[in-house]
Order: C-alpha cells, then structure tokens, then sequence
C-alpha cells in the first residue's frame, strides 16, 4: 500500500521503476523558514513589547480617569419597598422609593444610566438555557420542546410568552431621573429605544406578525408568572418598541456573564436644559420598586456614567496594560544581563 | 475466492497417499490457501466498528455521548462528541479498508502463485492455493521450496540426492544434502511418478525442525523415512537441476510452528495461540502477532489515565462547589430559577453537576489525540517509503515503513541485535590475497591507499588467456598472474593444491563451461582462483582428479581425503602425481598448521606470519596451505593402519604427518560486507546505540567478521570470549570479565567518566572509553539465559561495547532481546535477512528486515524494511530522530493546547454558580480540536525539523536526547500541563478583570456572555497559534498554510456561525447571531485579546532564550553554527578511513562443517558416465550416507532442543 507513488518508467526498463521520486516534498527538503530565537530578535521584542504596552497603558489609564460615574446602591436605601415586596402577596401593588444624589460638577456629553445588579446569577447554566429563540423571533413554535421549563406552560396548557427564566426574572424597576433646580422638579428627558445592538433589534427579536401586537399575542399565550403586565404591553406609547422587541427586553435578555453586571437602562437625552449633559444641582432618581433582591441578598445600583473610546470607567485594563509593559521591559533588561554575563563562556563553547 | 479450510480436530498421525486426493481429503489436512485479511464487503462495517469500540478512547467518547443525551446533565449538545467521535472512526475504518483491501490483495497474489503440480500424470501449472496434501511438485535449481513441506522422491541428480541451503532456517550457509529413499529415487519421468501411490505415515505436524520420523508403506513394503528425506519449506534448491516431492504438511507448518514458539509461547503444536490454523499460515508473517507499542504510547496512555483521574478531579472539587452553591446560593435564587425536576437536594444536584462536567472537561482528553498521533506516523512511514537514500538500485528495492506504529522508537534505540550473514555480510566470498613464499600478492593499488569500493578500483586482472576462466572473477594485482607465467614453481605449486586440495564437485555442461558445486562458498572461492590462474579443477572420479594445469590435462591419483572438521581445523588430500610421488596437501587453520611446520624454514614462517596478521586486520579468512612429500612406503604402512582403524578414523592424520615439510603460502579470503558496514556501525556506534551481533554462524567467522567490520578493534582493552560447557564455567568467565572491567575502570577511567558525564554537551564527537567486547557462543549462552544467571550476563554484556553471540538458535536470539528488553528498559532493533532471525524481530520493540533478497520471511515478520544495512542509519538517525522530535513536540503542544482551551471552564466555574455552563460556543468547542487547531500541528509533526538530515549523520551524538527519553517525559509533561494551566488562567482572568462592570464605547454592556465567549475563544485561538508558530522551527509552505489557514478559518466560520441567515433558519442553535461583528468592532475587546496573548506568550520566549542561552542542546548548537556559519564547512568529519595494522590472529576458513570428502570418496555422487571411465573398486556403498545421516541426526537433535541450545563446536 505504501508505494502508489511513482510509476516512472526508466530508460530501457520495461518495469515501472520502485525508485521514489526525487520531489522537494518527499525527500523532505521543502526549502522552509527556520526562525530562531536570537539575542537581537529576543530583545527587540522584548522592549519593542514594553514600549507598546506602556504607551497603551498610558492612554487607557488617563482615558479611564476621563470618565465620570455616579453609582447609587438603593436596595438599603428602599428598605421599605425591599421588605414590601418580600411578601408575595403585594406582587401587583405599586411601591415607590427615591433616592437623592448632589452633582457638584456638571457632566457634560452623553450620560448613560444604568441598572447594577449583584449577585444575579444570570450566568448560571440552566438559567442561559433557559429561553426560545424561534419563539422571540415571533415564530409559532411548540415550546414545550424547549429549554424554557418550567417556564414554559401553566399548568392548563397556555404557553407563556416569552417562556423561559431569563424572561420571567425581567429587571421591572422603573427609574426616573428628577432635577430639582430651585425647587422646581424638571423630569430629566431619557430615551428608552437604540440602547440595544442593531442586529438583536432587527435580527434576533421578531414579533409575531398579525395585524397587531394584542391579538397575536393575547390569543393563545399568556404572560410570564412574574410579570405585571403582558408583552405586547411592555411600552405602549411606541409601537416599535414593544412586544419582544422591546430594548429593555432586549438588554435583559442578552445574559451577563458574571453574576454582577450592569445593563443599560437609559440614556440622557441632550435637550433644552440638558443639551450638554447633567448641570450641577440636586437630583433625585423616583423609582418604582418592583424587582425583589434580598431573597438572593442581592443588590441593586442605580448608575449614571459617561463613556469614552474604551468603553466605561474600568482602570483593570490600563493597569494591566502598564504592569505587562514594565515586567516585559525589565525582563528585557534581566536578559540582557544574564546573556551578557555568559557570554565569555557561551563564545567559548562555540568554538568548540 | 474460495474459502480456506476450516479447523479441524488435533491429529495424532498423517497419513499422506500420494497422487490420491480424494483419499486425503477426508482428513481435512490444512490446505496451501492463505487468508489474512479481515474483513469482506459485508462484514466490514459491523466487524470494523465492534474492533473500533474494544478501543478504550472510543469506548469512553461514546460513553460520554449517551451522557450527553441525558437532558439534566447535558452541558453541550450531542454533537460536540458525535461530530468528532465520527471523524475518527471513520479515518480510522477508511485506513483500516485499505489495509485490508492491500490484503486481499496480496493474499490473492500469494493464493495464485505458480508452481508445477503433478495432477493425473500431467505436470501442470497449478495456483498455489490449490497445492494439497498428497500432492507431487517439481522443484527447479535455485528455486525456494517455498509451498510445504515435501518428501524427496527423486532429483536430477544421482541416488536421489539433492543440495540444499538452509540459511533461511538456521541462518547456515553452506549446503545440505538430501537424499530420497533409493526405491522412490528411481522414479525419474513423470508417467512412473503419476503411478507412485505409497502412502506416508508420519509424525503430525510439530515444530521441530530436524527431525521427522515416518514410515512410507509402497507396494507392501515398509520404508523408514527421516529428516534426511525431507525438504522443508525455507529451504533453497542448489546445484540440483529439478526434484520432485511429494507434499507431506501443506502450508510450511514447520516453519510457522518454528516462528510461533520462538516466541516463547506455549510449545503445544496444536494450541490456538501456538497454532492459528494454517490457513492463516502468512498472517504469522505477515499480521503481527504481537501488537508492539512505542514507549511513546505506553507513556501516552499512562499521562491520558492521569489526565483522566485529574478530570475527576477537578469534577468532584466542583461537583462539591456546586452543592455547596445550590445550598447556600441557589436556594435563595430558586424563585428565579427552580431547581430541575426530580432534584431536591443540594447534593443530588452536585452529583449530577459532576457529570456534566465531565462532559465539558472531556477536552482534556482529546479523541483528536489518537488519531493524530496515527497521522503523523502515517506520514513519517511515508517519508520512509519515500526516501530516495534509502532506495537500493541494484536491488530495485525502496525501504518500506510495514507499520506505520513505530516510528518515534526508531529515535530512542540503544541496542541493535544484527544478525550476520546477509545482513552484515553479502554472504558472498571473494579470494582476496595471497601469501606465496614470502610474497604477498593482492594489494590493490589505490591512490588513496586503503581498500575502495569496487567501482573505485583500477581495472582488473586480464584472465582472457585461459579459456577455461571464471569470468565472474576478478583479481587487481597483476603481479600473480605474472608469477604464474614466469613459471615460479611456488606459485605454481600454491595453485596446484588449491585446485586438489578440496571437497568441491564439478559439472561441465558443455566443453569449457564448467560448474563447480561446493561445499561452503569459501572452498568455491579458493577453487575459482586457482581455475583463473590457470590450474583448472575439470572433473574427478573417486579415485582420480584432472586438473587443467596452464592447458595442460593432468591427471592425478585420489589416494585419500582428510576432510576438514573442527577439532583438526584442516583438510588434506594425498595425492599420487603422474610422475608417481605421492604428496600430502593440506590447508586449514595457521594455529594449527603452523606449529606442525618443520622449523628449517624460520623466515618464510614469519614472512608468511606478517602477512596472515595483515590479513587477519583486514578481517579476510586466511588459510594456510602447506605440502609433504610422502615415501611410498610410509604411506602403505599409513593406509594399511587406516584400514584396521577404520572406525576410528579421528586421529588417523596425526598418524600420517605430524609435520608438514614445505609452507606453501596462504590465502585471504573476503567475506564481503554489505555495503558501507563499517561506516555504520561507526556512526551508530558514536550514537551511543549498543550493537550485538547474534549469529548461528562459527565463533571463528563471527568474529572476524566482527573486526572486519570494525565493531572489535585491537584498540579494544580486551575481548573476552565466553565458551563454558557448563554452567559454573560459564559463570566463572562472566565473573571474570566483570572483574577485570571493574579493575581497569577503577586504575585508568576513575574521574574520567565523571567527566565525560559533565561534559557531554562540550564535544561533539567525543571518544568513546572503556572499550571491550564479549563474544559468547550458543552453548554458553544457553547457560548464561538460565534464570539465574540472566542479570549477570546481561551485566556483562552492557558493559562491553561489542557483544557477539555465536551458534545461538532463532530462540536464543529472541531470548537474548527479551532479556536486554527485560531489564533494561531499553528501545532495542532487531535486524536480519532470514527466516532464523524471524524470533528476534518479532521480539525486538522494532524489527527490520533485509529486504530484496531471495528469503521475505524476515521482511515479512519486520516493521521495516530496506535492502541494505547502511540504511539503518539513515532510518535511525534521520528518521527515526525526527520522528521522534517531532512526537514529542506534537504531544508537548496538544496537551498543552487542549489544558488551555479546557480548564477556562473550570475557572469560569467559580463565577457561575458550578452550574456547568461553558465559557465558549458550542460550535467553537466542537471544532476547536479538530479545525481551529489540529492542522498547523499536524504540519509540525508531520515536517518539523531542528537540524538538516546532514547534520544528524555527522553529529551522531544529536541521537543521544531520544535514548535518554529527554524531549517528552513526565517532566515535560507537567510542564506543558503547566504552561496551559497558567495560559488558562490568563485566558480567564484578564477578559473577567476587563470586563467586570465594563461598557462598550456605544455605553451598552461589554459583559454580556456571548461577547465574553466570543472574546476569550478568540484570544485563546490567536494564542494558540503564536505558541504552534513559536514551536514550529521549520516553516514550510505548509506550515505557513496551515497557522494562517487556521486563523483565517476561525475568523471565517465565527463569522459565518453568527450571521443573520444562519440564525433565520436554525434559531435555537445559532444564538450567537450578530456577536462577532458586535464584539469585534470593540477596540477594548481587541485590546484584551493583545493583553492575553502578549502576557501568555512573552514568559514563554523569555523561557525558552535563557535555556537557549544558558543551557543549548546539542541540536540548538548545531543550528545555531549553522545559521553563523553557513559558509564555513564543518570540521567534523566523522569516519576516517584509517587502515588498520592488525595484530590479531586470523580466524581461518572454513566456517562450516565437514564437506564432501567421504561422498566423494564413496563416488556415490558421481554420475554414472564419469564413473564408467574410472576403475574404482566399490565400497560399501552404504556405509558414507549412514555414517553422515547419523551425524546430521544427532546434529539435529541437539539443535533442535531449544533449551539445550545447538552446540554445533562439538559435533565431528
């Protein structure tokens, strides 16, 4: 079996020669790079790798500290509604809690408000698996089949839209952000739509098609156990920004992968008084508590950040980056050191 | 084709009646068809999956499927098992069909092989297979008996007798005779042989290979039958025009129960084990019988067990943090998240968090693994095939990689057992030089002043005055054929007795076109020079000899032949000339003729004495020839005493000549080495690899072929020669040699070794200290393997740089390695070119076989093969060295590669609740291993290279690390398992630390699960594939290929698994729609992924340049002068092509056992036209077949006897 390989027939010889063939490949002489670690290619990695890493470092430290954040913990300071809610019984009864914050400086540019949750175990195996992606794409499909158990059916049958446990855990605080400029209340203008990326909005959630949101939604299915009102319900001033393709559906669908995270909530919307960010003053978040935490002691953030090219303030990355950059340049260094120091022995080993 | 016969019940006799096969079959005797392919068309699938699932790594992937289906536990979809669980069996069952197809195939060819069959009286051309007990074939000269084994009926030549080789079965060379029973030998033509209709009663079939006791019954007549009749299979037809034989054991049972019970299995002729059936008679050769694994394997399999308890492990610690999670934790979330049915404990769900974390760590363990080791051999096998070095043009034979399992042992040998004669020797004798009264004639006259290849040699001797010439004969120094013409009486006398002084017969087939049949090929050679130089040996009667001398008949009187043995070392002849002088001639042994020299002649003897010492060290067969004149009357008295005594014919030359008047000279014969011999084993000597030559030839040419091809040097401190009949004996030379050792390694090499051990890296080519040899004969060696004495002999012998085993049987030779494998632990070679090496070929951890020549046994029973033994070292020390570099890398990154992809999981376990949940896509999980990863891998197994091949020949000592199992060991292997732990950890921890609480720059989340996924499997690709570039030292276009392919395709296939379209058609599977291009626009995410792969890979390049640096290997010194160097050429020249000036003392010719002499006396051989034209009085005609059948009979049965190893020196 070994030898298919060459069927060239010499000169004179009546039988196929058994003789290999004299190829690159098969005499194994490919012609090849062969790299080598040299002193010279060493070390110019080494300190050309250090110098990168603390130039990058550098920007992404200073980029970072650019950044202004405010996050408010409210689980403690909503105590009321906290334990209000414990009881099962007031699942449908509205609480409503705010908290007060002083900006001294005013925040300029786009203002980000986010949820925090901690110890919300979003990441946790059964609670990804956990959903029907045919049926947020507004597909007709039997979910019984699907990981949503047992979120899936009551118990007469009626499939739950949208099934699953990451749907039925949905964060149903609703945040409002108040600016008390010379006691005069003004509502801070927030926008609820575009927080999400493009492709889950146009791509991975579809409502059913019917002739409107109701009926496709009302006929056959119910409402997760845990919701106060039903999907096609879910923003009823904007046609496009209910049903599954609700953003805060959207946002919250999409799990985190760790058990603390922080999902975009809102956005400032740049207008009249608020047209360069947040002025300085005293504002106060009004917050409708729906969203029980202290079973799981878990805790819930209210946060109001701006964002730059590297995303939101985390100094782990430059930090790092700067750590990398200086171990990398002194190793740089220690070798130098070390080949330095052998090289009367190494030169003579060679003329050996 | 048709079905081969089935097995049948034990049979306690064979009845065989010729030319009736209707009688034979009702025996169900085991047929000549072989099968030794496994499967059919139908059977293949069912029969080919049922082997495949046996295998334990399948066994256990399928386990792991039906885990997977199993929804409480399933953690990743069933298809990342089933796809790659697929891929490998089905590689595996498509090799498995061509393997099988190529057997089909060559059983076909093996089952439709011709051979003249006796079928109702018509002699036909019958296929192989179709050869049944009973049957009546003819044999032609040369031809093997290769179908069964056969009674002798009849031959061309007279009385039935015919001449066989055996070395395919015993390794012996020179040529046996056999004769048919005289009632059978009558039957010449075809018509009387159809009539024959006696019917054998024999022995069944059993291993021994001398012995055979039966009785023919024939026209109400009883014949006993012995081995002396029999023709095994193995052996070669000589000097025999055409036999006939009768089938007796079809299938060559003799031959395979040999091969089988050398292997030191059970000896019952009839157990399964022992005795397969002989329709599978081949699959002894040509099957392995015993599955050999690489210590490669072995290790491989220890490490997976480990990994495996290590995945255990690692499930129990988080199958405990997963109950301690859902007690403490997810008791409070279960509003959230109920736990699943039927679990209603903390515990019961750790349980089976266990199990679906077994799922998901599996990857530890990769089923790619195992095939991917089975590729890069298959493709090292190939560059074995495919070497065009290793292609012999004479032979038209290419090396042959028969199994593709073995190819990175070939990097770690130690020892090598060779056998001798046609692996190291062309068992072709050659007369060489020749020492004639004090002159030496024969030296070539080289320019270069040492002995040269032939091609090398200036043009040869001119033989074209003598008609009667040999014309294959050449000779280069013109000066002898000189002599000769000038009439030196010397030279002419020194001819003269090589032409009568001998047991040769001749054949004249037409005028001038003479054949000589000889009894060993060195008697040819002598007889052959004499013939050129114009004394031509014509033709002899038992009483008389004509010789052409210078064309000139004369012819002289045979008045008695002392044939050669071994206790006497010599042969004579008494000759009566024309004129009426009787003379003695007599050639043998120098120890033994030179001390029966008259001392008038002092210088000549010396004279002569140099020479044979010149000789000697260029490891020719000398022989010293000498004369006496006899008085009439001193030789009547002789040969009347003969007479009386004549049993006792022992010490009847002593009587005649104590002396010998006249030393005529001497010759050298050379026993032609393989090519390149001496350079080899050279070479694989500064390689550290150990060679032992194991043969069934005489301690005297084992010997000299041991110094001629340098293995023994006089530099040697000592040889010591190990000959003890008995077992204290023995023991007392063992001790012996061993002290003497231990003494001068004591006085003269004390610090020496340590220093030698310090600096091993400072000399390339450092000597080689402590240099002695053992040579031990089969006697002694069958004492020294006795299970108290093994340990120390094999002490000895390590100790020693050249150990040479003579007159050892095929089971010796197996024992030998078996012990060597035994303690020493180490990598051994088997090679050889016959069917008496078979034992140790199949025993050696590799074997390799001499290819191209008339015996396949041995190539058959081999894992390797190739026609000449110079290739060893290329299959060694190129391939065999790269080979197992390149394993080793192979497995250092896979272990590495997959701890790294695998243990992020485990990590990632700690921040999600133990709940099992993967870090990557499925998809990437299931294609990681044998997409994203295993081909730039495979490319470095398959073409790395560290050093070019030239530099591994000239640096022998590159070999060393594979010996020494430095490149892949435990060590190595925890530091891999390290390097992708700690790559794991960085994998997990840098991308968690960035993107905790982290935004993307748009002020959406960063930390979305699938951005994390997509982030950490991209930056574990890109590592993996800076490490496989690191790693590879040698890129080819291949190479470059496949890392860039790699990388290409993850991008491609993460792109395309997270598109829109894909996502529209299967939802619940693609749900990662839209997050490459989401994540991967993020310049944080990118800046991550540069972070890992600088923080992975920098320690690693710090690492290895220190080690470069501080501490090279030989190998990174080596490339490292050839990248400074190139230009320069190196120094270093391995072989010198010093001559050697020996000081030893010939071993003489004749390495074989007594010859024709009484045959030829008893003019039994002779045909009866050459006997009508002598008067010779008829003997007793069958006193000489008696006495050689009783000699061959106890020969044999000593022989045979396995433990009581053949002790050949004795027999007279």
């Amino acid at each position: 079996m070994k030898n298919k390989t060459s069927f060239l027939p010499k000169e004179g010889e009546a039988q196929p020669s058994r003789c290999p063939d004299n190829s690159a490949f098969k005499q194994q002489r490919l012609p090849a790079w062969k790299p080598q670690l040299t002193i010279a290619s060493v070390l110019s990695s080494f300190f050309l790798t250090g110098a990168f890493c603390i130039t990058v470092g550098v920007c992404l430290v200073l980029s970072a500290n650019s950044v202004r954040e405010i996050q408010i913990d409210y689980s403690d300071k909503c105590s009321d509604c906290s334990k209000f809610r414990e009881n099962s019984s007031n699942w449908n009864k509205d609480c409503q809690c705010s908290v007060n914050f002083t900006l001294k400086e005013a925040i300029l540019g786009d203002i980000f408000m986010y949820y925090g949750l901690q110890n919300f175990y979003q990441n946790h195996r059964r609670y990804v698996m956990s959903r029907s992606d045919a049926q947020l794409l507004g597909r007709n499909v039997n979910i019984q089949r699907s990981y949503c158990a047992p979120f899936s059916t009551y118990r007469n049958g009626t499939p739950m839209a949208p099934c699953g446990a990451i749907a039925n855990s949905i964060f149903n605080d609703t945040i409002d952000l108040f600016y008390n400029h010379n006691s005069s209340v003004i509502q801070v203008p927030l926008l609820k739509t575009g927080n999400s990326w493009w492709t889950d909005k146009n791509v991975k959630f579809r409502n059913p098609d019917s002739y409107n949101l109701s009926s496709a939604f009302a006929a056959g299915t119910a409402r997760p156990p845990y919701w106060q009102k039903p999907v096609y319900l879910l923003d009823e001033e904007d046609e496009r920004n209910n049903g599954y393709v609700n953003d805060d559906f959207i946002i919250w669908m999409r799990v985190s992968a760790f058990a603390t995270f922080r999902n975009l909530y809102r956005r400032v919307r740049r207008v009249r008084r608020f047209a360069e960010g947040l002025p300085a003053g005293n504002y106060t978040f009004r917050i409708s508590y729906n969203f029980p935490v202290a079973r799981f002691k878990g805790r819930k953030h209210v946060i109001l950040s701006t964002v730059v090219w590297s995303g939101g303030s985390n100094p782990f990355l430059g930090i790092a980056y700067l750590v990398s950059g200086s171990v990398a340049t002194l190793t740089g260094f220690v070798i130098t050191g070390i080949h330095l120091k052998l090289r009367k022995k190494k030169t003579y080993f060679q003329k050996q | 084709m048709e079905r081969c016969a089935a097995r049948r019940a034990p049979e306690e006799e064979r009845r065989v009646r010729a030319n009736a096969r209707e009688y034979n079959e009702k025996f169900q005797y085991a047929s000549n068809c072989i099968k030794t392919s496994k499967y059919n068309i139908v059977t293949f699938l069912p029969v080919n999956l049922f082997e495949q699932f046996q295998e334990v790594a399948n066994t256990y992937f399928l386990f792991l499927l039906i885990l997977q289906l199993i929804p409480q536990i399933s953690s990743l979809s069933w298809f990342t098992t089933i796809v790659p669980l697929v891929l490998v069996l089905t590689i595996t069952a498509v090799k498995d069909a061509t393997d099988d197809y190529f057997r089909h195939k060559s059983d076909n060819q093996v089952n439709n092989r011709q051979s003249q069959v006796l079928i109702s009286g018509v002699l036909r051309q019958e296929q192989w297979m179709n050869v049944r007990v009973g049957d009546i074939i003819k044999l032609e000269n040369n031809q093997f008996v290769a179908q069964a084994d056969l009674l002798l009926l009849s031959s061309s030549e007279p009385h039935g007798l015919c001449y066989i080789e055996t070395a395919e079965l015993d390794g012996e060379t020179n040529m046996k005779v056999r004769q048919a029973i005289p009632v059978t030998a009558e039957l010449g033509d075809i018509s009387q042989l159809a009539c024959f209709d006696g019917e054998v009663i024999c022995e069944p079939p059993n291993n021994k290979l001398d012995k055979f006791g039966g009785t023919l019954y024939w026209k109400e007549n009883k014949y006993p039958l012995s081995n002396q009749n029999m023709l095994l299979r193995g052996c070669v037809l000589r000097n025999t025009e055409w036999c006939f034989g009768l089938v007796i054991f079809a299938g060559g049972l003799k031959q395979q129960l040999l091969l089988c019970c050398t292997e030191g299995r059970e000896r019952h002729p009839l157990m399964p084990s022992c005795f397969p059936g002989p329709d599978t008679k081949l699959m002894q050769n040509s099957g392995r019988t015993k599955f050999k694994r690489t210590s490669i394997d072995r290790l491989m399999n220890t490490l997976v067990l480990w990994i495996f308890g290590f995945l255990v492990c690692m499930g129990v610690i988080l199958a405990i943090g997963n109950a301690i999670w859902e007690h403490e934790v997810g008791v409070c979330f279960q509003i959230y998240l109920p736990w699943d049915e039927g679990v209603h404990s903390a515990f019961f769900s750790g349980f089976l968090s266990f199990w679906s974390y077994i799922i998901i760590l599996n990857t530890v363990v990769p089923i790619s693994l195992y095939v991917s080791v089975e590729v890069i051999r298959l493709g090292h096998s190939y560059f074995i095939n495919w070497d065009k070095k290793m292609y012999c043009a004479k032979r038209r034979t290419p090396a042959e990689a028969r199994t593709t399992t073995l190819n990175e042992e070939l990097g770690q040998v130690e020892y090598i057992f060779s056998d001798k004669t046609g692996t190291l020797t062309q068992n072709i004798m050659v007369f060489s030089k020749c020492s004639v009264n004090g002159h030496s004639y024969g030296d070539v006259q080289d320019m270069l002043g040492h002995k040269a290849e032939l091609g090398e040699r200036p043009e040869p001797v001119d033989f074209s005055f003598n008609p009667l010439a040999d014309p294959r004969f050449q000779f280069w120094d013109p000066s002898l054929l000189e002599a000769v013409k000038l009439g030196d009486l010397h030279v002419h006398e020194f001819f003269r007795l090589l032409s009568l002084c001998h047991t040769v017969m001749s054949e004249e087939k037409s005028e001038g076109e003479l054949l000589y049949k000889a009894q060993s090929p060195d008697e040819g050679a002598l007889v052959t020079a004499a013939r050129n130089f114009g004394f031509v040996f014509r033709s002899r009667t038992p009483k008389t000899i004509t010789v052409h001398e210078l064309g000139q008949a004369i012819t002289y009187q045979l008045l008695a032949i002392l044939d050669f043995n071994n206790i006497r070392k010599r042969m004579s002849v008494i000759v009566r000339s024309p004129e009426g002088k009787i003379r003695l001639y007599c050639k043998g042994a120098d120890t033994i003729l030179l001390e029966r020299l008259h001392h008038i002649n002092q210088d000549l003897t010396s004279t002569t004495t140099d020479h044979l010492n010149e000789y000697a060290g260029e490891g020719l067969r000398t022989l010293v020839l000498a004369y006496k004149d006899l008085e009439e009357n001193y030789y009547k008295d002789w040969s009347e005493r003969l007479h009386q005594a004549g049993s006792a014919s022992e010490a009847r030359e002593d009587h005649l000549a104590r002396l010998y008047d006249e030393l005529l000279g001497a010759t050298a014969i050379e026993d032609k080495l393989q090519q390149g011999v001496p350079e080899t084993i050279a070479i694989l000597t500064l390689a550290n690899i150990k060679i032992w030559v194991l043969t069934g030839d005489k301690q005297e040419t084992a010997v000299n072929i041991g110094y001629s091809c340098k293995m023994l040097t006089d530099d040697m401190a000592e040889v010591f020669v190990v000959t003890g009949h008995t077992v204290l004996e023995v023991r007392e030379e063992l001790r012996k040699a061993r002290e003497k050792m231990m003494d001068a390694s004591r006085s003269v090499c004390n610090g020496f070794y340590q220093e030698k051990l310090s600096s091993k890296l400072t000399s390339v080519l450092e000597a080689i200290a402590g240099e002695y040899a053992l040579v031990i004969n089969g006697h002694s060696l069958a004492h020294a393997l006795e299970a108290d004495m093994e340990v120390e002999f094999l002490e000895t012998a390590c100790a020693c740089k050249a150990v040479i085993c003579c007159r050892v049987t095929p089971l010796q030779k197996a024992q030998v390695v078996e012990l060597v494998k035994k303690y020493k632990k180490a990598v051994t070679l088997a090679i050889g070119d016959g069917a008496n090496d078979v034992s140790m070929i199949k025993t050696a951890h590799i074997g390799v076989g001499i290819s191209g020549q008339e015996g396949i046994q041995a190539v058959l029973a081999s894992d390797y093969s190739f026609s000449q033994f110079k290739f060893l070292q290329r299959l060694l020390l190129v391939h065999g060295r790269w080979s197992y570099l390149r394993m080793c890398k192979f497995l250092c990154y896979f272990f590495y590669k997959n701890f790294a992809f695998t243990m992020v999981h485990f990590w990632f376990g700690f921040f999600c609740g133990f709940s099992a949940q993967t870090v990557y896509d499925q998809y990437f999980i299931t294609l990681y291993n044998i997409v994203y990863t295993s081909l730039p891998v495979l490319a470095m197994g398959v073409f790395d290279q560290d050093v070019p091949e030239q530099r591994s020949m000239e640096y022998p000592k590159l070999y060393e690390p594979g010996q020494l199992n430095l490149l892949f060991n435990k060590r190595e292997f925890f530091i891999c398992i390290a390097q992708g732990i700690y790559t794991s950890i960085l994998m997990f921890f840098i991308p968690y630390g960035v993107f905790a609480d982290a935004t993307r720059d748009d002020g959406a989340q960063l930390a979305d699960y699938q951005s994390f996924a997509v982030t950490v499997a991209t930056s574990l690709v890109i590592v993996v594939s800076v490490q496989i570039g690191l790693d590879t030292g040698f890129w080819t276009a291949i190479n470059h290929f496949f890392i860039w392919g790699s990388l290409a395709a993850y991008f491609t296939i993460l792109f395309t698994m997270h598109s829109d379209s894909l996502f529209r058609m299967f939802p619940n599977q693609f749900r990662f729609v839209g997050n490459a291009q989401n994540t991967l626009a993020q310049p944080t995410v990118w800046l991550t992924i540069a972070l890992t792969t600088v923080v992975c890979i920098m320690p690693v390049v710090a690492f290895r340049f220190l080690k470069l640096d501080l501490k090279p290997e030989l190998s990174d010194t080596v490339r490292y002068t050839q990248l400074v160097r190139k230009k320069q050429k190196t120094q270093h020249r391995c072989m010198r092509h010093a001559g050697r000036v020996g000081s030893r003392r010939s071993g003489y010719a004749f390495s074989h056992q007594e010859g024709f002499g009484e045959l030829i006396m008893s003019g039994k051989n002779m045909r009866l036209s050459s006997l009508a034209l002598s008067s010779f009085a008829p003997r007793p005609n069958t006193s000489w077949i008696e006495t050689l059948r009783k000699k061959k009979g106890c020969e044999g049965s000593s022989a045979g006897s396995p433990s009581g190893a053949a002790d050949k020196t004795l027999k007279v």
